[in-house]
């Protein structure tokens, strides 16, 4: 060994640097610690929605471990003997008497099963939020659109993940599910039946089913929701985390604190913190009460048979339809049910993976985004986005209408209807406010960088007329501000080139051109930074005028600042 | 429950967006109070009767007619029998406060008695369900609360919720939460099918199912919640609040904390 | 993209647009001293090393000195917090431990609030739930308080490599796949393709017997001519007499128990069930058959014609079947067509009668598939 080289280092030492060259002699560690150990990343609270995200999958691998050691994925019929004694003798399935059995006998078993449902909600919670941040703030665009692509991957996963587990316990409410989703499947046209046959091993509900949705829940959606977000980590680090603008931030760096050690303590606590949380929550909280459900038989049914939030809005499209159905030769063509439970999400799934190619293609831009837009000074995306989540929340609302209805003594008509036609007008009237605020927003930034800081402080000028004195806003302010750039939307293209030959693709580059003009048409111009030496000056100009008349701005450092310049 | 002042209105809907945000608290409070009143029963006297149509005349005659032949404003209760007027009067759903899409529960304006009195005269209209005795309303003590458990999936749970919580019926009518229902409202209900409820007479569902019913109701009144906190036995709905709210609450502001500059 | 396009793009420094360096810099030597004694007052760092190795703080940054920084007590202090989380969490997991062995799975303990819960849940999940957290909650506190909070700043790269690198990386591919022969040799291209096209063939073929071909078992149910109707759970027969104007009776087949326990499946219950209702007989505007209905008891499919949710929230005054998952709405005076909700399609009616002993017996099988959309229905 080496340790003749480090002569006075005590046995710790000493055992670490032994084990350090062990191991750079046979991995070549110190090339890959060399550029990773310090590798740094921006800090700021929005980039840990995905750490949400992550640390939840992982406390559900560990539950869900834990549950398959109890849990029987078997719907052969038993009479229940365990110590749950309301359903005591009573025919159900041995998945859910399993599940009985976790929730009452194993100790520990209702907390594991708390926790892995409670984890496996945050998980889809966190998924959806974390990418609201990456759309808000642009973070999707060149050259991160794969991993937006992977990120979308995960989201649909998950939500097959939670479907799967909700539907295991075969209790009344996931029995109910799988009915719902078989009933789905069979409308599809042509091959409906056949998939439901095949799917169910023949009819709803056969034994089939829940022996294979076990070992898509716990084998396949698991193996693949763990290699992308493997594959998300590592284009995460490949490509450097993106940061918001601010003093000393540029697109072309990277500033925050590094990995060794404060990103080791603060990701790393945030998982204990995030498994601590859904820990506790669960000894406090119960979730699926699935003893009160009852086993699940086919012609049982609950008032408020609902499935787990991530599956409401599909759950609130299917009860919003009309009752469209067309009959083709004979042939049932169930828009009742195709539109909401296929069309609808397939629809949205798409547009959502495909957005950042169409953003790019709309306004042209194929350049590298390392630093964040502020939500307003992209007014066009954020308001498209709200746009769409005004659409989302409609359909969540209305998948817990008979809730609602009774909580707030509303009609279920009612609500059904309002919310039809909410679903139409809703996006729209969120879209116009939306950009007006942000425009807003942008007119006040500008404002504030041309001419400062209201301090409140009324001077009355030799001419008789009152002022209020402004401060210029602080240079880490300013920063932030100027981030914003003036973008020219695509011109138009010409119709025939000089020799008068038709410009290719005319119709294309038209729709293009007028797009791009529609995306950036009310943005307000950006503050040029000689606009903004000017206006400084200007500010600085009034603020001696102000202090030789005896008014003083809120800070003498800051004018103090100033009189160097 | 604060929406009871609501009134159902189609305007009113589109209000619920904000409102559903807010109350969630309101969700898991949603039991309605009331008060208990005691079993008895015994063979109607004819004083019982006279003084019956009394309180009837004043009380009861404008909606349902001087001899409860029905007007308008209110259905016939001859045949409707004494078990009728017994539940609708305990649980103050009679008489009606005002006209609304559906009586609600409410303190009794009439005491054991005068309820009695009342429930005599209407008997003594035509033959209905009687007031079940004591005793029979009192077997669901030794009933199977398993086999009650299968009933009240069947028959009950539909309406009222696999908890006895209660549910939303069409254009605003609802099943009422089973959890201020005492033995005797629940059977008598069940008899007579107040409102929308539809009638389980002891013929298709025969007094010891009755009882079975009767005692998985008073178990789930008193189960325990082993997994903590219940929040008002809603399924997944209050569970996806709870997420939003306190759960993503949380955890973001522990990111908040995280990122925030130490000084 | 055009590499073109992207080199005088990163010619132009970056998208940031505003570069802070511009502004200038207020310096720092003197009077940030001054400030730092002061205390939690901001700094701007001039770009000097703050170690030998790794990324170097961000020039230009505005930094706040701490209290931990400036006053040892209070890193003291800052320390014996940490130690205190970690010190909790240790006893946390004694105490999970010990409530393990303690408390039975099925204790329960009466709180405010709670009403009655389960000890051991409560116990486990609360010493298991700090001593997780604590950790966190230490690491973190430690890193913000005593771990060096000066940012640091490391270059970008764009994505795209330089020139030199890209062509020499082209270059090693077009030479690789040119040695391949795959461009000069279509034939092997050609039959390689067609070949990997066809594999995954089998993946799919081999999914054909997941389950068996479609037989009709969707159009028929176990009803016949003469089957009695049974109330479910308590599987009474039942006559005319037990079902009184207003009542509703969840009701199966007989013989449904030993069909379930034959097949070992719940096919049957997911069909099969009926829900009878009665209303007096002028209140039934219309019905899917001449004299489907017995003195006024109707017989209707149980199983929603939208995805099949068993439908039973029936309100008697209006006659209507509600179905709690999507609130399709169903008039049973009138056919049971649907009125309200996503179902387009009425609830299949059972023909029924009374056998020779007086009790409700279907008159045959459903005229038409219960249930969901089944494509070949026609």
């Amino acid at each position: 060994m080496t340790a003749t080289i480090t002569p006075p280092a005590g046995p710790v030492q000493r055992g670490a640097e032994a084990t350090y060259d062990y191991l750079d002699q046979r991995l070549g560690l110190s090339a890959l610690l060399k550029t990773n150990v310090r590798k740094i990343f921006p800090d700021h609270w929005s980039f840990m929605l995905g750490e949400i995200a992550l640390y939840s999958f992982i406390v559900v691998l560990l539950t869900g471990t834990f549950l398959t050691f109890f849990y029987k994925p078997s719907v052969t019929e038993i009479i229940y003997d365990g110590s749950y004694l309301p359903l005591r003798g009573i025919p159900m399935s041995e998945a859910y008497a399993s599940t009985l059995n976790i929730s009452f006998d194993i100790r520990g078993g209702l907390l594991m099963r708390q926790i892995h449902h409670w984890a496996a909600l945050f998980f889809v919670a966190a998924i959806s939020v974390h990418m609201f941040r990456v759309f808000f703030t642009g973070a999707f665009r060149k050259p991160r659109e794969f991993n937006w692509l992977i990120g979308v991957s995960l989201l649909v996963l998950a939500l097959l993940a939670g479907f799967a587990g909700y539907s295991l316990p075969d209790d009344l409410l996931s029995g109910t599910g799988l009915r719902i989703a078989a009933g789905i499947m069979q409308s599809i046209p042509v091959v409906g039946t056949w998939l439901v046959f095949l799917a169910f091993e023949g009819e709803f509900p056969g034994t089939a089913f829940i022996p294979r949705l076990y070992t898509i829940h716990v084998l396949l959606v698991p193996g693949l929701i763990l290699a992308l977000i493997t594959a998300h980590l590592i284009l995460v680090f490949y490509q450097k985390h993106t940061q918001y603008p601010g003093k000393g931030r540029t697109n072309t760096n990277v500033v925050g604190y590094p990995l060794l050690p404060v990103y080791v303590a603060k990701a790393g606590g945030f998982f204990f913190i995030v498994f601590g949380v859904l820990t506790l929550i669960s000894a406090l909280v119960t979730i699926n009460p699935i003893w009160l459900y009852g086993p699940y038989m086919p012609d049982q049914v609950t008032a408020g048979s609902q499935p787990d939030w991530y599956i409401g809005f599909l759950e609130g499209a299917l009860r919003m339809m009309p009752a469209w159905e067309l009959l083709i030769f004979g042939y049932p063509i169930s828009l009742n049910v195709l539109v909401p439970a296929l069309i609808l999400p397939g629809l949205i799934f798409t547009l959502i993976a495909l957005y950042p190619f169409i953003e790019a293609w709309v306004t042209g831009d194929r350049r590298e985004h390392h630093l964040l837009d502020r939500p307003r000074n992209a007014a066009t995306r954020t308001a498209l986005g709200v746009m769409g989540l005004t659409f989302y929340v409609v359909l969540f609302i209305n998948g817990g209408n008979d809730v609602i209805a009774t909580t707030f003594d509303l009609s279920i008509n009612s609500i059904t209807w309002a919310m039809r036609i909410l679903l139409i007008l809703g996006p729209w009237a969120a879209f116009v406010v939306t950009k007006r605020i942000c425009l807003g927003l942008q007119r006040r930034d500008r404002d504030l960088l041309l001419h400062g800081r209201e301090t409140g402080r009324i001077l009355r000028l030799p001419s008789g007329e009152f002022v209020e004195v402004h401060e210029p806003v602080s240079e880490e302010r300013a920063a932030i501000l100027m981030a914003r750039q003036d973008v020219r939307p695509l011109p138009l293209p010409p119709a025939t080139d000089a020799d008068g030959v038709r410009t290719p693709g005319l119709w294309h580059r038209r729709v293009r051109s007028r797009l791009s003009q529609w995306w950036y048409r009310d943005d307000i111009p950006a503050v040029t930074p000689a606009e903004l030496a000017a206006a400084q000056s200007h500010i600085r100009h009034e603020l001696a005028a102000a202090e030789s008349m005896g008014v003083l701005p809120h800070e003498p450092e800051l004018s103090e600042a100033l009189s160097r310049h | 429950m604060t929406g009871r002042t609501l009134r159902r209105q189609p305007w009113a809907a589109p209000a619920l967006l904000l409102l559903t945000l807010i109350g969630v608290g309101a969700l898991v409070a949603a039991i309605d109070a009331g008060t208990q009143p005691a079993t008895a029963s015994g063979a109607p006297s004819q004083t019982q009767v006279a003084k019956g149509s009394a309180l009837f005349a004043e009380g009861c005659a404008s909606c349902h007619g001087p001899a409860g032949e029905g007007t308008t404003d209110g259905p016939s209760l001859i045949g409707v029998g004494a078990a009728s007027v017994d539940f609708q009067v305990t649980t103050g759903r009679m008489p009606l406060a005002a006209p609304n899409v559906q009586a609600m529960r409410k303190p009794p304006s009439y005491d054991r008695e005068e309820t009695l009195a009342l429930a005599a005269y209407v008997a003594a209209l035509g033959p209905g369900p009687a007031i079940p005795s004591g005793s029979v309303v009192d077997e669901w003590r030794d009933a199977s609360v398993a086999k009650g458990g299968e009933l009240f999936r069947v028959n009950c749970a539909q309406c009222h919720n696999f908890a006895g919580r209660g549910g939303a019926l069409s254009d605003g009518r609802y099943a009422p939460s089973l959890m201020s229902s005492t033995p005797l409202e629940i059977y008598e209900a069940m008899l007579t099918g107040p409102q929308s409820m539809p009638v389980f007479a002891d013929t298709s569902l025969p007094p010891e199912s009755k009882a079975e019913i009767i005692a998985y109701i008073e178990n789930l009144k008193q189960e325990p919640n082993p997994g903590g906190l219940d929040l008002g036995r809603f399924g997944p709905v209050t569970e996806g609040l709870f997420l939003w709210t306190a759960g993503m609450g949380a955890l973001v502001a522990a990111a908040i904390w995280i990122g925030a500059r130490v000084r | 993209m055009s590499p073109t396009s992207d080199s005088s793009d990163r010619s132009a420094g970056g998208f940031g647009g505003y570069d802070p360096q511009s502004t200038g810099e207020i310096d720092s030597d003197v009077r940030g001293e001054i400030l730092r004694q002061a205390g939690r007052e901001p700094v701007t760092r001039a770009a000097q090393p703050l170690t030998a190795y790794g990324p170097q703080p961000a020039a230009g940054m505005t930094h706040y000195v701490r209290q931990t920084d400036i006053d040892p007590r209070a890193a003291r202090r800052a320390e014996r917090q940490v130690s205190i989380m970690f010190g909790l969490s240790a006893l946390a997991t004694v105490g999970f431990m010990i409530a393990y062995v303690v408390l039975p799975a099925d204790s329960l303990v009466a709180l405010p609030f709670f009403g009655r819960t389960s000890a051991s849940n409560l116990a486990l999940g609360l010493s298991l739930g700090l001593a997780i957290f604590l950790i966190g909650a230490g690491a973190i506190h430690w890193a913000k308080k005593l771990m060096p909070d000066v940012e640091l700043s490391q270059e970008r790269h764009p994505m795209l490599p330089d020139e030199q690198t890209r062509a020499d990386a082209l270059g090693q591919v077009v030479e690789g796949g040119l040695e391949s022969g795959i461009t000069r040799r279509p034939l092997l291209r050609r039959t390689l393709l067609a070949a990997m096209a066809l594999l995954p063939l089998p993946a799919i073929v081999m999914l054909r017997d997941l389950g068996p071909a479609p037989k009709g078992e969707l159009f028929r149910t176990m009803w016949s001519d003469g089957r009695r109707i049974l109330a479910d759970i308590t599987y009474q027969p039942l006559r005319p007499e037990d079902i009184p104007v207003g009542a509703m009776v969840s009701a199966v087949p007989e013989g449904i128990v030993e069909v379930t326990h034959e097949t070992g499946t719940l096919n049957e219950r997911a069909k099969a069930p009926v829900v009878l209702v009665r209303m007096a007989p002028e209140d039934i505007r219309s019905q899917q058959g001449q004299g489907w209905d017995y003195q006024g008891i109707l017989a209707y499919s149980k199983i929603c014609t939208h995805v099949g949710c068993p439908i039973a929230l029936y309100q008697q005054r209006t006659k209507h079947l509600l179905c709690p998952c999507h609130q399709s709405t169903f008039d049973l005076a009138d056919s049971g067509v649907p009125i309200f909700g996503p179902a387009a399609r009425r609830l299949p009616q059972l023909a029924i009668s009374v056998d020779s002993e007086g009790y409700l017996v279907a008159l045959g099988d459903f005229a038409e598939p219960v249930g969901p959309t089944i494509w070949e229905r026609e």
